[in-house]
């Protein structure tokens, strides 16, 4: 009652999951940043507008080519993936040896091409997307209803966090890739074809936001300017996490998500600030995030 | 700089000076000039914004910082000169200080936050904060949400000169744009912007000198937040309003663009910059969403072939150092 309204424990539980959700993308997205930024060494700008791209991408494989929702789970991250490996072999690898601040205004100028080119096309409302029949209905779980395809949006990307945790930082393929993001010349001298493995994973980093996109889908409608809306709140997740760190940003897209749910209920206001707010406080204790190294 | 050994350090001084001046004569007659040529409220309105891309160079240009955030201290200021003026009922005079008073805190605060790291990771810090201070001007019940703060008097400028006649209101802009543009070239060309510059060029070795690098670039942060603050207040007395579009992403975005098409750590780049930019938002204005497919089409343009910009360019088929 110190907060002047009663919180029912349905409502409390409803915006845990909706923070959950929305944790889940932060979680991806700036997973997919880290990844890019690990190898690359530049800011994803244009990360948003690739997640966008992702989502539409389902849209048009089940109204275009009649491919349904399990179709565009591998799809779309393929796609926007192989898109995203053209732009970096045709534009970002330009690139190579200036200051990383120029990779930054590079993606932003596409982030601005690719959604002004949606916007055209689609115009600012959005388009429906229907959960899969699989998926649809609730189930009960006594204290609240538990709708089956958020269960398994959250699910399904903690899964695929912990995979790319896993390959980059457990297996042989990552230890080629952290070899070449600590010294790219050493590693080539060594036979990697460091050029192509930038490549790749530009396009695997997109791919996640690809992902993240078609996930989104039938739970935000299919918009031209989801990516744009989502971007902001995702760099601060990645400045808190700690710029690099995959664990990090995986944990802390989560755990922000949350947050987020929670101050919906206690405090709505701060709702859309308090991922800002906990950047400004993160900054001042440790300017190198929760879980990086150097600022 | 890149002057031959032999010529005396003075000699170089005064010749760049001197081209500073040529061009400043050039500005100042195109300032004289475009109210008859073009529509006097667009000619003040991309005046506002040329102030803000030279109060946004300062840290690109001459520190190094890309702040992707600038529009928190256009809009900042924008909302509080409004409401001064309206509300409050403030001379323009004042109710423009108070606006830059504002921004200039915030710059305080934001830049003694964000100094604390750099490159990619400060311009992913100030796009955050510029966010938080958007979703803030969304919700404060001053700033009216959506509607904005509409109908602002122009009132008289120190109870003197009428602004509601578009000649005064005229040459009441033009003389804050050109205070703001010669407040830069003064902070850039003084031994405080030498030890911008020598930050810019290599900080540890700027530290190793004995220079407080953190102070030096938090000065230089609020006065860029002073001087965005400076033009989005101005801006507010000319429009009339302040509105979420000042204080929203999309406008970070263009004042970096107004400053990378024309020409970073150029003087006069942020000022033909934004006026190439805010023209072709008017003249294309027809086509929708087509302008920022254009925009973004010239960001990417610049960063691949034109890093220089139009007036570095122009600066170095002159084989002029200070333009």
């Amino acid at each position: 009652m110190i907060f002047g309204h009663v919180i029912t424990v349905q409502q409390l539980f409803g915006q845990l999951l909706v923070g959950l959700i929305n944790g889940a993308f932060y979680a991806l997205l700036s997973l997919g940043l880290a990844v890019i930024f690990g190898m690359l060494n530049i800011v994803n700008f244009a990360h948003g507008a690739l997640y966008m791209m992702g989502a539409f991408c389902a849209y048009f494989l089940l109204h275009e080519f009649g491919l349904n929702y399990w179709w565009a789970l591998i799809g779309a991250p393929l796609i926007v993936g192989a898109f995203g490996a053209v732009i970096e072999r045709v534009l970002i690898a330009r690139l190579r040896g200036l200051d990383p601040l120029y990779g930054l205004l590079l993606t932003f100028g596409l982030a601005l091409v690719i959604q002004g080119l949606f916007q055209n096309f689609f115009g600012a409302s959005g388009l429906p997307y229907a959960i899969p029949p699989q998926l649809s209905g609730a189930r009960n779980l006594g204290f609240m209803f538990l709708p089956n395809y958020r269960a398994w949006v959250i699910a399904f990307s903690a899964v695929v966090c912990f995979a790319t945790w896993f390959a980059i930082e457990k297996t042989r393929l990552g230890a080629y890739l952290r070899a070449a993001t600590e010294n790219p010349t050493i590693a080539r001298a060594f036979g990697l074809n460091v050029p192509r493995m930038i490549t790749l994973t530009y396009g695997f980093g997109v791919g996640l936001a690809a992902l993240a996109g078609v996930l989104a889908a039938p739970i935000n409608q299919v918009r031209p300017g989801m990516g744009a809306d989502i971007i902001a709140v995702v760099f601060a997740v990645v400045v808190i996490g700690g710029m690099g760190s995959i664990l990090g940003s995986i944990i802390t897209g989560f755990a922000l998500g949350v947050v987020e749910g929670l101050t919906k209920v206690f405090y709505p206001e701060a709702s859309n600030t308090v991922v800002f707010v906990i950047m400004a406080v993160v900054l001042l204790i440790k300017p190198a995030g929760l879980f990086g190294k150097v600022a | 700089m890149s002057a031959a050994p032999t010529v005396e350090p003075a000699a170089v001084a005064s010749r760049e000076t001197r081209q500073f001046a040529a061009a400043f004569v050039v500005l100042f007659a195109a300032i004289v000039v475009a109210p008859f040529v073009a529509y006097p409220f667009f000619v003040m309105e991309a005046l506002c914004l040329a102030l803000f891309a030279c109060a946004f160079n300062l840290l690109i240009g001459y520190v190094g910082l890309l702040s992707f955030g600038h529009a928190m201290f256009l809009g900042s200021a924008s909302y509080v000169c409004a409401h001064a003026a309206k509300v409050w009922g403030l001379d323009p005079v004042l109710a423009i200080l108070a606006g830059v008073a504002c921004s200039t805190v915030l710059g305080f605060f934001a830049g003694a936050l964000s100094i604390r790291s750099q490159g990619i990771y400060f311009a992913m810090i100030t796009v955050a904060f510029a966010q938080m201070i958007y979703f803030f001007c969304v919700e404060a019940p001053f700033t009216h949400g959506e509607d904005g703060i509409q109908g602002v008097p122009q009132g008289r400028a120190l109870g003197l000169v009428d602004l509601s006649r578009p000649a005064l209101l005229y040459a009441f802009v033009a003389t804050i744009f050109l205070f703001g543009f010669l407040t830069v070239y003064r902070a850039v060309n003084s031994p405080f912007g030498e030890i911008l510059k020598a930050i810019r060029e290599n900080e540890p070795r700027a530290i190793s000198l004995g220079y407080r690098v953190q102070r030096y670039k938090l000065a230089a942060f609020a006065l860029s937040a002073a001087l965005a603050g400076l033009a989005g207040a101005t801006k507010a007395i000319v429009v009339q309003n302040a509105s979420l579009t000042d204080v929203a992403f999309p406008m970070s975005g263009e004042v970096v663009l107004m400053t990378l098409l024309g020409g970073m750590g150029t003087l006069y780049g942020p000022v033909v910059g934004a006026i190439v930019v805010v023209s072709m938002q008017n003249y294309l204005a027809q086509y929708g969403q087509w302008v920022t497919v254009i925009q973004g089409a010239v960001f990417v343009a610049c960063v691949l072939a034109f890093r220089r910009g139009i007036v570095g360019e122009i600066a170095r088929a002159l084989k002029w150092t200070s333009l």
